[in-house]
């Protein structure tokens, strides 16, 4: 027994000494580098919006990464504030519901253009592709005219409904359409499905992934928003969280420590986001990859 | 179930043809497989039966009542597609179920359907399972399960075997023929491999551009082809062919130089084809009509094919299995008089 373990250990050993090793890779090295660089320069905004909102005013221009006196009265000042919960609501209540609706109205017209066959389709494709080639700066005017006209200014209807909708996501979920085999919407044709329960019953389900980035996409956009509802918006109350950090602060001295406090806080719902659809994002791709 | 009947059928797309005014009658509880090659027709035939494309012109009846304008729907129909589109998102009771979806059934009356039918297929051990745990041939069964849910009118399958591999697409179709047995229901089967349609069909039709070649039960097709197409079509290997003339005794001048006597429908100096399958083609014959040296030999073990090599071309014959010429060894070839097929040369249309 002794003997074979003594054998089992040598040719073990031997195994190790033949297994070639692996020389320094230069190209490696460079590679892990770039990375490794890269990543800094993504997390320190993050770690610096942290440590200005542990620090006190005379310390924000001091960029020391850790405070000399670490403080959460920052934290409790934003907290007890009655605006920051209004901005906070306000941003929570756009972000879901044009969420929700790009969700919706993109993956229809996706859908439709995608499995119907109709006189024009193209036309109405490539006209809705081409507004992603007119920047926003120029669409404001005519949005704050069409606002004011309809009596929207100061609404959340008036910052929503620019982003109800867009093409990109009409895009999309288009292309992700494509995927769909159309078997699967003829059999449930056959089964007696109308148009509009395959739709819901069987191609959405089948595109979880691209869903789940566009909401992604959507939800950081509408969260992130600045110029728009900016514009749109007159009164404290209307504001939303990147509008009213914006506003800490007085006409001669912005006031940092508070707008990093609130966007630490208000980087939180992003992250539950991204938490949430992330897997399906993952999968997504896994299933791109063994698709036969 | 229901008889089916398709009159005049005609289908264009952008102004190109694809099917020609077909007619087609089938009988309550027939099994009828299309078949035929690609492009044919087969498929499109099944789509307009099915609904999902619109017919051109022409009238499509499913048990006795016109369909041409109902939906899929409300044409008491079941499909099983080639890629068996069963829902991935949905276990097997939810994809055998789907079809019931729209019935105003109550659910225990829907569950026990469903039980019904996994029972039948024997997968009443998968029902909780979703598609990605299951074999292509227990998806396969899904898909069939499915179309069975709703005990339609008339069963469409579009190729759905040719995903599956040799072995399990053997066992699909005696268990497909045995469903049939079993629950009789008329049955449209598009395929494009004869094997298939030769084993499962109570008739087959035969598709080439657009046009019916052929009606007839396998045995029909088989044995009295009506024209080249189907006799090359039908069979495997090929039917071999060789052109001819008709003397003025009636007997057959071959180009090969052989001759042959028959008593044919057909005028003094007609060009006709000479068709004869490789089983009924041997050495063994009293009555040779071609004479070449072994190309190649296959061995099947009870019988070995021979290729040889002729002035006339390559000809496919059935040899002993045990003791076949060699390569290379002069052989002459016949068949009996009963197994051979004349053709019209320029029409290809069957004389005999």
């Amino acid at each position: 027994m002794a003997a074979t373990e003594e054998i089992r250990l040598s040719s073990d050993a031997l195994l190790k000494a033949n297994k070639p090793k692996r020389p320094a890779n230069m190209g490696q090295f460079l590679r892990w580098g770039l990375l490794f660089l890269g990543g800094i320069v993504m997390i320190m905004p993050i770690v610096y919006m942290i440590s200005t909102s542990l620090k006190w005013p005379h310390e924000v221009y001091n960029l020391k990464l850790i405070p000399d006196e670490p403080h959460l009265e920052n934290y409790t000042f934003v907290l007890e504030d009655g605006r920051f919960y209004w901005w906070f609501v306000n941003s929570i209540i756009i972000a879901l519901i044009t969420t929700l609706c790009n969700v919706i109205f993109d993956s229809l017209v996706g859908y439709t253009l995608c499995k119907f066959r109709f006189p024009g389709r193209y036309i109405v494709f490539i006209a809705i592709l081409s507004t992603l080639m007119i920047p926003t700066e120029m669409l404001v005017i005519p949005w704050y005219l069409m606002s004011q006209q309809f009596g929207w200014l100061d609404t959340y209807w008036g910052i929503m409904f620019p982003g109800l909708m867009t093409a990109f996501g009409t895009f999309l979920m288009k292309q992700f359409f494509e995927t769909v085999p159309d078997d699967f919407i003829e059999a449930a044709r056959i089964d007696g499905l109308n148009e509009l329960q395959i739709w819901w019953t069987v191609a959405m389900p089948l595109v979880k992934p691209a869903l789940a980035a566009l909401a992604i996409f959507v939800f950081l956009g509408n969260w992130t928003a600045f110029i728009w509802p900016l514009i749109v918006t007159n009164s404290v109350e209307m504001y939303t969280l990147p509008v009213g950090l914006s506003s800490f602060g007085d006409e001669a001295d912005v006031a940092w420590e508070l707008i990093m406090t609130g966007a630490a806080i208000s980087t939180i719902p992003t992250l539950i986001v991204f938490l949430i659809f992330q897997r399906f994002i993952i999968r997504g791709v896994v299933m791109a990859g063994l698709k036969g | 179930m229901a008889n089916l009947a398709i009159r005049d059928l005609v289908k264009t797309y952008d102004k190109v043809e694809v099917l020609h005014g077909i007619n087609l009658e089938v009988q309550d509880g027939e099994f009828v497989v299309f078949v035929g090659p690609s492009g044919c027709g087969k498929s499109t035939t099944l789509r307009l039966i099915a609904g999902l494309e619109e017919v051109t012109s022409g009238d499509i009846e499913i048990g006795g009542r016109v369909v041409n304008n109902l939906e899929p729907k409300h044409r008491n129909i079941a499909m099983v597609f080639q890629n068996y589109a069963i829902y991935p998102h949905m276990t097997v009771r939810k994809n055998i179920g789907f079809g019931l979806r729209s019935s105003s059934a109550p659910k225990a009356e829907k569950d026990a359907r469903i039980d019904q039918v996994a029972d039948l297929l024997g997968m009443t051990d998968l029902l909780s399972r979703k598609p990605d745990q299951l074999s292509g041939g227990q998806r396969q069964r899904v898909a069939i399960g499915r179309a069975m849910v709703r005990d339609p009118a008339v069963f469409l399958f579009d190729e759905p075997l040719s995903n599956l591999d040799a072995q399990l697409r053997t066992q699909m179709r005696l268990e497909i023929k045995k469903l049939h047995q079993r629950v009789g229901s008329t049955i449209i089967f598009v395929t494009h491999d004869q094997v298939e349609a030769m084993t499962m069909a109570d008739r087959i039709v035969i598709m080439k551009d657009g046009y019916i070649q052929q009606v007839g039960t396998p045995a029909e097709v088989y044995h009295n082809p009506a024209n080249t197409f189907v006799a090359q079509f039908i069979g495997a290997p090929a039917m071999n062919m060789i052109e001819g003339e008709v003397k003025e005794n009636g007997s057959i001048q071959l180009s090969s130089g052989g001759q042959i006597d028959a008593d044919l429908p057909a005028k003094p100096g007609q060009r006709i084809t000479l068709g004869v399958r490789p089983e009924d083609l041997t050495a063994d014959t009293s009555a040779p009509f071609l004479e070449g040296s072994v190309a190649v030999r296959e061995p099947l073990g009870h019988e070995t094919l021979i290729y040889v090599k002729t002035n006339a071309g390559e000809f496919i014959a059935k040899a002993d299995g045990r003791h076949p010429p060699d390569v290379g060894a002069t052989v002459r070839l016949g068949a009996l008089q009963e197994n051979l097929h004349i053709f019209d040369a320029e029409t290809g249309g069957a004389l005999v």
